[in-house]
């Protein structure tokens, strides 16, 4: 092994100025970086959120919500399906009750043709995991004439697969409106999206954009009905009291089904009304919409609608003339900032559910700073410990070991840039460790080469067994520490997995550098040298 | 003075491990039970008996709240609210602790973090209460008692996220620890496979019980840490059974017992430099690494120590617990004996 191939040391070689070459943008300034000539890698170590500060928010679809809404659809399909029916099914009624979707016919004997017609609405999901699919929902007769739908377990996964990939793209609208900032927007299992924004973003501002459904629709207000029975308590049917949405406005009787939603809104700014210096909020409407508003106008003239956003009433105004034009304007008492922000709501649209914050985390930047600092001076210490220690223990063969050392640092460095994969504060830790470890392997193999030495073989052979024994024993013992990163990555999450990250990176370059470099080092020097004795 | 130091380290000594291997059994085993007896008793601060008896529900649910207590678990695994601040003077705790109380959001815990101008506030999910609110209105009280305060690190968990996070943690522990075994077993032999997840369980469940002795924080970082210690005290275990291997196979007609003593001591001065090294760097980051990495830091110093530990007193002996029976009866018996009766 002391004739290394001519391959292996253009192999070490071109790694290492490689490594030098990726992990040099982590110590030049901004402004250098951004001078280099374009085929420079520039990109530096990507921190976490625990040490650039940030927020990161973890949320998750409602899913009742979403049952719910899917099961009203049911019944209504379930509904046509039957009336389509040849001849007619009749029903006396329909509805959604706890988790199912019932139909009752009038006629518990037309049940089987029922079951059969039904059939038509059931399409299938794709089942995640095996091949194929499964139906999406499933019938059965509960009692005489009444037919329940259930939705699949499948069927809910999809929906709420679906929902997410919706909600990501309307969240990503909200918060990054012009696609510039580094959000990072994901989904997480079926259910969840995390969202995770670095710097100095308010976490209070991220979670009102996210925190609101934000779907807009216009009611008409009932204002036939008796008021003295609604304030007993007895809403008429068909209709709904929705609470105010701010101040500055009143709660309204409405009618339940909206005229029209926010889905055909096509744009919406906040703007100042030059005559009352009021800010409001200005709406385009698509072609469809507005066709629909102006028959609704035209119809309603001196009747009043209600405005609300997320069943809140924002303005409830008369209405004075048809409006055919498909833009109006939105006045509820707003300031110069809750009108734009809502505008914006508006402009990214609804989300399809709601969701709820189930974890939330920021750091502040300062404190970052901070643990990068005291990060940065612990690595320092722990490398110029180990680095002294190697070479009062070892004394020429320890300098290799901190030739070795020092670049494993550089490749771990180089990797993590590369990979983009994010430093956090246990990362460091895990980095410290690492240097560590690294040393074992060049422990090993020493401790190898005293003992070939001390049962009597030549300085080249001790040299050459140890490096060939020990290699076994690297192998196995880094294996499994592999083994543990790996694990940590699949099941930690966040400042854990950037620890995983730092821990498999580091242990794999430290045996390209322990055994490789090392290798190559005392090749050169006992070529050099043609010692008699080892110096260890 | 001679240099490099490594000539000082004898290259070969003689230590008998396995003789008094009965001995640190017995002390490993009374470690592990006095770890069982403090998760059981919130770390010796309450009587088991007495916590079981004041729980609700069946026994099991009556185990779990015992269990509950066995650690300081931080609020990854507990749910809750952690809020931390700072101010440029030194914080009035009990000024603090009085406004937060007005939010009205249960039991809050309120301590200085590092120093007096760092302070952290802690308090639990409240059934029916949403979290992020109650989160919103302990902020705005401490805005109102404390003068230009900074907010360094909010995390709100809730109780759903909270229950995943401790079950995703045990279960990565559990994998590590069957993964571990069955590398073993594939590379060396069922033997050497247990014997090296009985060292994995002692490390784990030491280090374990000294986070609950100490009530040392314990978040999702501490799964981390003894994931690494994990990954650490098998890597030290590799490296003795990699020699024990080799010199089983060299010294066919050694008894075992010497076998092992000679193994451990061939790879004792990598053991202690190894070790040496890897302490050595974590210090700096005990004392540097600030109040957040304490537990992660302390955990892992501590189980390097208990991990190199049970390569030699843990894992090893029990090879020669599992295995004695075979090698006597079998590959060295016949020959051995025909020439000591010849």
């Amino acid at each position: 092994m002391l004739q290394v191939a001519r391959w292996r040391v253009i192999l070490v070689i071109a790694i290492t100025v490689l490594g030098i070459l990726f992990a040099a943008p982590n110590v030049m300034p901004q402004q250098m970086r951004d001078s280099m000539p374009g085929f420079i890698p520039t990109r530096a170590i990507n921190l976490g959120l625990d040490l650039r500060g940030g927020s990161s928010l973890l949320l998750e679809v409602d899913t009742a919500t979403l049952r719910r809404q899917r099961l009203e659809n049911v019944a209504d399909q379930m509904a046509e399906s039957l009336r389509d029916a040849s001849p007619r099914i009749t029903y006396a009624g329909r509805g959604v009750v706890e988790n199912a979707a019932r139909v009752r016919l009038l006629n518990a004997a037309d049940a089987p043709r029922a079951m059969e017609s039904l059939r038509a609405i059931v399409s299938t999901v794709e089942s995640r995991g095996m091949g194929g699919g499964s139906p999406d929902i499933v019938f059965s007769q509960v009692e005489g004439g009444v037919i329940e739908a259930r939705l699949t377990d499948e069927a809910l996964q999809a929906l709420s697969r679906d929902a997410v990939a919706r909600s990501i793209e309307v969240i990503r609208r909200r918060i990054d409106p012009t696609g510039t900032s580094e959000v990072s927007i994901a989904r997480q299992g079926d259910d969840r999206v995390s969202v995770q924004a670095p710097g100095e973003s308010d976490p209070e501002l991220l979670k009102q954009r996210i925190g609101q459904t934000a779907l807009l629709t216009f009611h008409l207000v009932d204002d036939q009905a008796d008021m003295g029975e609604v304030q007993a308590g007895r809403v008429p049917p068909g209709s709904m009291i929705a609470p105010p949405y701010s101040e500055g406005s009143t709660s309204e009787l409405v009618r339940r089904r909206p005229s029209l939603t926010g889905d055909s809104l096509q744009n919406a700014s906040a703007r100042m009304n030059s005559q009352t210096g009021q800010y409001v909020i200005s709406f385009q409407l698509d072609s469809a919409g507005a066709r629909v508003f102006c028959r609704l106008s035209t119809e309603y003239v001196g009747r009043r609608f209600a405005i609300l956003l997320d069943d809140k009433v924002l303005t409830a105004p008369s209405i004075r003339e048809p409006i055919c034009g498909g833009s109006g304007q939105i006045d509820g008492s707003f300031t110069a900032q809750s009108s734009s922000e809502l505008a914006l709501l508006l402009r990214a649209g609804a989300l399809p559910v709601p969701l709820t914050v189930i974890e939330q985390r920021s750091v502040g930047a300062e404190l970052g700073q901070d643990a990068i600092n005291a990060g940065a001076v612990a690595g320092v210490i722990a490398l110029l410990a180990t680095l002294a220690f190697m070479i009062i223990a070892y004394g020429t063969f320890g300098v290799f070991a901190c030739i070795a050392l020092l670049v494993n640092g550089v490749l771990v460095i180089a990797s993590m840039s590369v990979i983009g994969a994010a430093l956090t504060l246990p990362g460091i830790a895990g980095l410290i460790l690492t240097l560590a470890m690294a040393v074992d392997a060049n422990v090993l193999i020493y401790e190898r080469m005293r003992d070939e030495e001390a049962a009597g073989r030549s300085p080249a052979l001790a040299i050459d067994a140890g490096f060939g024994r020990a290699m076994i024993t690297i192998m196995d013992a880094n294996l499994t520490t592999i083994l543990a990163a790996l694990i940590l990555f699949q099941f930690g999450a966040g400042p854990v997995r950037g620890f995983a990250w730092t821990l498999s990176i580091g242990v794999i370059t430290s045996v390209f550098t322990a055994v490789l470099v090392t290798q190559l080092l005392i090749a050169l020097w006992f070529r050099m040298t043609r010692p008699k004795r080892l110096p260890i | 003075m001679k240099w490099p130091l490594i000539r000082y380290l004898p290259k070969k000594t003689n230590f008998r491990f396995v003789k008094s291997a009965k001995f640190f059994a017995t002390l490993s085993i009374l470690c592990v039970l006095a770890s069982f007896a403090s998760f059981a008793s919130a770390g010796f601060r309450e009587n088991p008996i007495a916590l079981y008896n004041a729980a609700a529900g069946g026994p099991l649910e009556k185990l779990g709240a015992v269990g509950s207590k066995a650690f300081n678990l931080g609020i990854d695994f507990q749910g809750g609210t952690l809020i931390e601040f700072t101010a440029p003077f030194a914080i009035d705790l009990s000024r603090v602790r009085e406004y937060a109380d007005r939010a009205d959001v249960g039991e809050v815990q309120v301590q200085n973090f590092g120093d007096d101008t760092h302070a952290v506030v802690r308090f639990e999910n409240q059934p029916g209460r949403d979290t992020n609110e109650a989160a919103e209105a302990v902020q705005a009280q401490i805005r109102l008692a404390v003068d230009s305060v900074s907010f360094q690190n909010v995390a709100v968990v809730g109780p759903k996220v909270s229950g995943e996070l401790f079950m995703s943690g045990v279960i990565a522990l559990g994998l590590a620890i069957v993964l571990m075994l069955v590398y073993i077993w594939f590379r060396f032999e069922l033997q050497f496979g247990i014997g090296s997840v009985m060292a994995l369980f002692h490390d784990v469940i030491l280090t374990m019980g000294l986070l609950s002795v100490l009530r040392i924080e314990f978040s999702l970082t501490t799964i981390a840490a003894l994931l690494t210690i994990v990954g650490y005290s098998m890597n030290d275990t590799v490296v003795v059974f990699d020699r024990l291997r080799e010199n089983l196979r060299k010294y066919k007609r050694m008894p075992i017992a010497e076998v092992i003593d000679l193994s451990i001591n061939e790879t004792l001065s990598r053991t202690i430099i190894t070790g040496l090294t890897a302490i050595l760097a974590l210090f700096s980051l005990l004392y540097l690494g600030g109040p957040t990495l304490f537990p992660f830091t302390f955990a892992m110093i501590f189980g390097i120590v208990i991990g190199t530990y049970s390569s030699i007193y843990v894992a090893a002996p029990s090879v020669l617990l599992l295995r004695d029976k075979r090698r006597s009866a079998g590959s060295v018996a016949p020959e051995a004996e025909a020439q000591t009766s010849g």
